[in-house]
């Protein structure tokens, strides 16, 4: 048989130019970027045959490549983070990214709170820093297409070394402030040892009008008894094109909290891939996603439970409202041995209106014999009667169906542990309901 | 204060209400008796403005405003009020959250200011003390893994708060024993005044021991078919329904 090749699109050449002209001046070693490009190019940008890709074609929504922007001056940075406004409340030390590069300016090396570090990514690559070795800690996340892209491209970042207690909240500040579309690659590692523990807030803006096209990674090797709390915001501009993963390794008896709150983007992708790598740990990864207009939001999740006796437990909240469309994948691996593995993932669609779509697909790999799993998903409206019971209390209607999805939507939210974050998330979802009114 | 007029009500193209002559004077109770079926829920549900059903015919006024004409939620900031025969659990929702969201919509649709939180919460626990409702309840989620008395005593809680004009109790005693009878009773009780009106919807004349009324209506197949005073609640009793029945037959 003959062999087959599909024609690249304009966009797939585009990245080939792009990845060409950029390998030079990136830094550090080029050759795991030209491996991981190339086994992207091998394969080309995931489309609906692609299963992993079935409900987020990018082969047809990525249709320009945006270029990627020189760092900000000092003055253009300043009012980037000025403008910033997600859980901006909330104390904490501040690591921020304007355009897709650190602004190590703002952080006061001198100052960190005792048993934090923090290496800019860029320095530590073209100097071959030790900890270069432990990045990708989630081996099969290098299959994917999105992360092999943020690998071959990525340009700056941080890597930050967690070796106790660490009361502060770290708040990982991605600020995107140009007002033509730009693309950025972050890389962020976070390196939790053996019994430390952290708060790690995340949030990512983009002013609106520009088809921005972030592809950013955090990933964190958490030791065993290590407790991370780790609360994601997708605050993006109303044109961006937003693709992000989250990979995780977990040691043994550890606490790994991660929820992701999206109302942002034209298109946004949330990858979520953890392993769990020791006995006796739990996993909770939660999402919370507000999508309207013609949005389109995937959050896409694979956890492995590499070890027995752990416990995971997922909940994605999702709600549409107008035409817009809600995606949720989420696999749960059980290898032979992880023997006595409890997991269960739930997604959970509300439609306001006629006219939006949610896709739900929930798989579960189990391969031992002495495991719970369960999984389940539903898709459905606001409840009649409920609302009724709320009007005839004197709640005009938009005000009933705003407490009921507030009530539908603090489910994934109640578990966050800073008060401060969690009432800024509430206060999120207040104002995205606030604006449909 | 509320009345109705030749009321004819559907659902599902199956006549329920046919054509309902019904007043309620300021200052009265009045207890509405009659067998299952008879139309006795719709009824207090078309009042309060529930939409499954089809008004074909009649008018009803609440001090000469037409309810039929409002949502749900302006029917209650006009002084009605339905105690619910199943209220409903709202998980997500804690009952001082729900509490303070209607009762300042009711304000602001009235156009009086928003209570204060120091305001709101002493109303609250006033209320909740005479009603013997535990303050941890309140904060619960509203009417979730409540029992059938905490669900009827919060429904009353809430009647206490929004200081209703008209007042529905529909099947306010069911699932009730005979001490959270006595407590939702005395909340009732207690409200009674020359400026409130109460449509009190029962099986049993047991309630009206305790609430007791002025008047008293037998519904039958869709309408009021005798009216009398409470000492008709206790014939009804001793004699059951058959005769009315037997009427409608005849």
């Amino acid at each position: 048989m003959a062999d087959v090749t599909l024609m690249k699109t304009p966009a797939e050449t585009a990245l080939v130019q792009a990845f060409e002209s950029a390998k030079t001046a990136l830094p550090g070693n080029g050759e795991s970027r030209a491996q991981a490009f190339e086994q992207f190019n091998a394969r080309g940008l995931p489309h609906r045959r692609v299963e992993e890709f079935k409900y987020t074609d990018l082969r047809a929504l990525l249709r320009e490549v945006a270029p990627f922007a020189a760092a900000p001056s000092a003055d253009e940075a300043k009012a980037a983070l000025a403008g910033a406004k997600a859980l901006a409340g909330v104390e904490a030390l501040q690591v921020p990214f304007v355009n897709g590069h650190f602004m190590r300016e703002a952080v006061d090396f001198h100052a960190l709170p005792e048993n934090l570090e923090i290496v800019p990514l860029a320095e530590a690559l073209a100097n071959g820093h030790e900890w270069l070795s432990r990045l990708s800690p989630v081996p099969w996340a290098n299959d994917n297409p999105v992360y092999q892209l943020n690998t071959s491209f990525m340009a700056d970042g941080v890597m930050i070394r967690v070796a106790g207690p660490v009361e502060t909240p770290v708040h990982l500040r991605f600020v995107t402030a140009a007002s033509s579309a730009i693309a950025t690659a972050t890389r962020v590692l976070v390196v939790v040892e053996e019994g430390a523990s952290v708060t790690l807030l995340e949030t990512h803006e983009s002013t609106d009008g520009a088809n921005h096209q972030p592809n950013d990674v955090v990933e964190m090797i958490a030791g065993d008894r290590t407790n991370v709390q780790h609360v994601r915001v997708n605050a993006e501009g109303d044109k961006a094109l937003a693709l992000s993963t989250l990979a995780a390794k977990i040691g043994g008896e550890a606490v790994f909290n991660s929820i992701n709150v999206t109302a942002g983007a034209a298109t946004s992708r949330h990858q979520v891939f953890a392993l769990l790598n020791g006995e006796n740990t739990h996993l909770r990864v939660n999402g919370a996603t507000m999508l309207k207009g013609s949005q389109h939001g995937d959050s896409t999740l694979v956890v492995e439970h590499g070890a027995p006796h752990c416990e995971s437990r997922e909940l994605f909240k999702t709600v549409i409202d107008n035409e817009a469309t809600g995606v949720f994948q989420g696999k749960i691996i059980v290898p032979h041995h992880a023997q006595k593995t409890d997991g269960r993932m739930m997604s959970a669609a509300l439609l306001l209106e006629e006219g939006g779509s949610m896709n739900n697909k929930p798989e579960l790999e189990i391969f031992a014999d002495d495991v719970q799993c369960a999984h389940g998903a539903t898709c459905g409206q606001l409840d009649e009667d409920l609302l009724f019971y709320l009007m005839a209390r004197g709640l005009p209607k938009k005000e009933a169906e705003s407490l009921l999805v507030q009530a539908f939507l603090g489910e994934a939210l109640e578990f966050v542990e800073n008060d401060a974050a969690r009432e800024a998330l509430v206060g999120t979802v207040e104002s995205w309901l606030k604006a449909r009114s | 204060m509320l009345e109705i007029k030749n009321l004819v009500v559907q659902i599902e193209d199956k006549r329920i209400l046919n054509g309902l002559n019904l007043t309620v004077n300021k200052g009265e109770v009045a207890a509405i008796m009659g067998p299952n079926g008879s139309g006795k829920s719709t009824l207090s549900y078309v009042i309060a403005g529930k939409e499954d059903y089809e008004v074909l015919d009649g008018e009803i006024l609440l001090d000469g405003q037409n309810l039929l004409e409002m949502e749900p939620d302006q029917r209650a900031a006009a002084g009605v009020f339905l105690a619910f025969q199943y209220p409903l659990e709202i998980p997500g929702v804690a009952s001082m959250t729900f509490l303070k969201a209607t009762l300042n919509a009711q304000r602001k649709a009235r156009g009086q200011e928003e209570l204060t939180t120091p305001d709101f919460i002493k109303r609250v626990n006033a209320a909740a003390q005479q009603l013997e409702i535990p303050k941890d309840m309140l904060k619960r989620a509203l009417n979730v893994g409540f029992s059938g008395g905490e669900k009827k005593r919060m429904e009353i809680l809430q009647m206490a708060l929004l200081q209703p004009s008209f007042c529905i109790l529909d099947e306010t005693d069911s699932g009730l024993d005979i001490d959270a009878l006595r407590i939702v009773s005395e909340g009732v009780n207690a409200l009674r005044s020359p400026d409130r009106a109460f449509l009190v919807i029962t099986h049993y004349q047991r309630l009206l021991n305790h609430i007791v009324p002025d008047t008293v209506h037998v519904m039958h197949a869709g309408r009021i078919v005798k009216t009398g005073g409470k000492e008709l609640a206790l014939e009804l009793e001793a004699n059951g329904y058959a005769d009315y029945r037997e009427s409608e037959a005849a």
